[in-house]
């Protein structure tokens, strides 16, 4: 009982400074609306999407992923914060497992990433996707997928990080690739081989995919592919996380 | 099952980092509701204790026991029992006081309803009550760490640490703080495991260990360290026992270098 009250905590805390840089929450929508509707409306025609659907209406999905991918990034990445500000030792020397301490790190960077992509989903009806209430449902289990693979991510590397300095290098070399090679921005039917197999083993791919075939009825693989890589990623990514934690000193 | 006098049982208790000894071989008890304090040069070894007492940093060798647990073997039954002020701020600076302590009350699995009147006691013990709603941010340094005594009293701690808590404070702030934590040692027996640079708030320990390079030199009640050294105050004491050798600042902080380090 005492690890679940531990969780709920640590989400609500996530929760509140949310809540406390309402600033944050509009300025981290920019990048997104600038790739959607520059981008998207630029290369509308020239650029041919499956399924006959209109370039803006195939990359939505992607940048939605893209939202929740940057906004699970930097609520994991907060430990490294807490960790400068002393914040991670009050939390380090409570008698929680660090099992707990890392799910309710989780799950409070996934739900605010969550939040952030249903932001972008409001956009919708601009880009003239249509939603149901059903495929609203859909989309917000497959955001919580690739918000909770994240974040796992997101904690792993902020548990080996003893600064914020190194963080511009994590972004360039491990977030940017991860997006560009999901194929967020582009149809994956004419990639060279080399750029086929670099999207094939990019977790996010799997994520971006599905949610494409909830929102717009186009996916590359099958769902239970899908769901399978997107959870094998996120048991990996648990492990190596509670592992670090159990290992931190 | 805890019938013990002892509220800390160290035994040879060593930590190294890359080679440096930070802590070596001491060994010392602590009885329960007794004020120790554990006073030394910048880098003797004294927040390295600190935090292998308090299960942040697992000894290299020898063992600590904390309330009859061992700090290695069983840390989250320590952790329990046990409140800590850190020497550098652990405050959530966006969040209330009120939440900050809320929030530690839930870490702790305390009972909710008795965290809320909890809160009103510890607040109103550190006068912060009518601030409560106050982001900490807007806190001076003073008021912050009333309010880290505040959390770190909130869950009725058998043993309170307290390492260096008045550093960096104005003498009036400093002599509250020492109001407030001998008010709650005489009200809850508490026991108390301090390090401070101020002599004079030692006086106050019923016990002294003199720790220098990482070896406690001398362990005493204040009153018999001053007869036996012929010296009328504790510093006279203490800069008797290690010297006046200046010593390099970057020394107590081998755990914040080894920290950023690894």
């Amino acid at each position: 009982m005492g690890n679940f009250w531990a969780i709920y905590i640590l989400w609500l805390r996530d929760l509140k400074h949310y809540w406390y840089d309402k600033a944050r929450i509009f300025a981290s929508l920019g990048q997104p609306i600038l790739f959607l509707f520059v981008l998207g409306t630029a290369l509308s025609p020239s650029v041919a999407a499956p399924g006959g659907i209109n370039f803006s209406e195939f990359i939505f999905p992607g940048i939605i992923s893209m939202t929740v991918l940057f906004t699970s990034i930097f609520s994991a990445i907060s430990i490294v914060w807490d960790r400068e500000f002393g914040f991670l030792k009050e939390v380090l020397v409570a008698p929680v497992s660090r099992w707990s301490i890392v799910i309710g790190k989780a799950l409070g960077g996934s739900t605010v990433a969550v939040l952030q992509g249903c932001l972008m989903l409001l956009l919708a009806p601009l880009v003239g996707v249509k939603l149901s209430p059903l495929i609203v449902v859909q989309s917000v289990f497959v955001m919580f997928l690739i918000a909770f693979a994240i974040t796992g991510l997101g904690i792993v590397i902020a548990a080996r990080m003893k600064e914020m300095e190194g963080f511009q290098m994590i972004v360039n070399f491990v977030i940017m690739p991860i997006f560009f090679l999901s194929g967020a921005l582009f149809p994956m039917d004419r990639l060279p081989g080399w750029l086929l197999l670099l999207t094939r083993i990019d977790p996010l791919t799997y994520g971006v995919d599905m949610l494409r075939g909830v929102m717009l009825g186009i996916h590359s693989f099958p769902y239970i592919l899908n769901l399978a890589v997107m959870l094998a990623f996120t048991f990996i990514m648990f492990a190596i996380a509670v592992i670090e934690f159990n290992l931190a000193e | 099952m805890d019938t013990t006098t002892e509220i800390i049982k160290v035994e040879n208790l060593k930590r190294k980092f890359n080679g440096f000894t930070a802590v070596d071989s001491i060994s010392f008890t602590v009885q329960k509701g007794e004020v120790f304090g554990f006073l030394g040069p910048n880098g003797a070894g004294k927040t390295t204790t600190i935090n292998m007492l308090c299960t942040l940093l697992r000894p290299t060798s020898g063992a600590a026991f904390v309330a009859g647990c061992d700090v290695a073997k069983e840390p989250n039954r320590v952790r329990k029992e046990i409140g800590i002020i850190f020497q550098d701020p652990s405050l959530d600076d966006r969040l209330t006081a009120e939440d900050n302590l809320k929030f530690h009350g839930y870490l702790y699995n305390m009972d909710h309803r008795l965290i809320e009147a909890r809160i009103k006691d510890v607040l109103t013990l550190v006068e912060l009550y009518d601030r409560r709603k106050d982001y900490v941010k807007k806190f001076s340094g003073g008021m912050k760490r009333r309010l880290e005594i505040a959390r770190g009293l909130l869950h009725q701690p058998k043993l309170l640490f307290l390492d260096e808590p008045t550093l960096g404070l104005d003498p009036q702030t400093r002599a509250h703080i020492w109001e407030y934590i001998l008010k709650m040692r005489q009200e809850h027996g508490l026991s108390i495991f301090m390090t401070t640079h101020y002599m004079q708030e030692a006086e106050v320990c019923d016990r002294v260990a003199i720790i220098d390079h990482g070896k406690i030199v001398d362990l005493d009640t204040p009153a018999n360290l001053k007869a036996k050294y012929n010296e009328t105050t504790l510093e006279g004491v203490f800069l008797k026992i290690t010297g006046k050798e200046i010593r390099p600042q970057a020394g107590e902080s081998a755990w914040t270098q080894w920290m950023r380090r690894t």
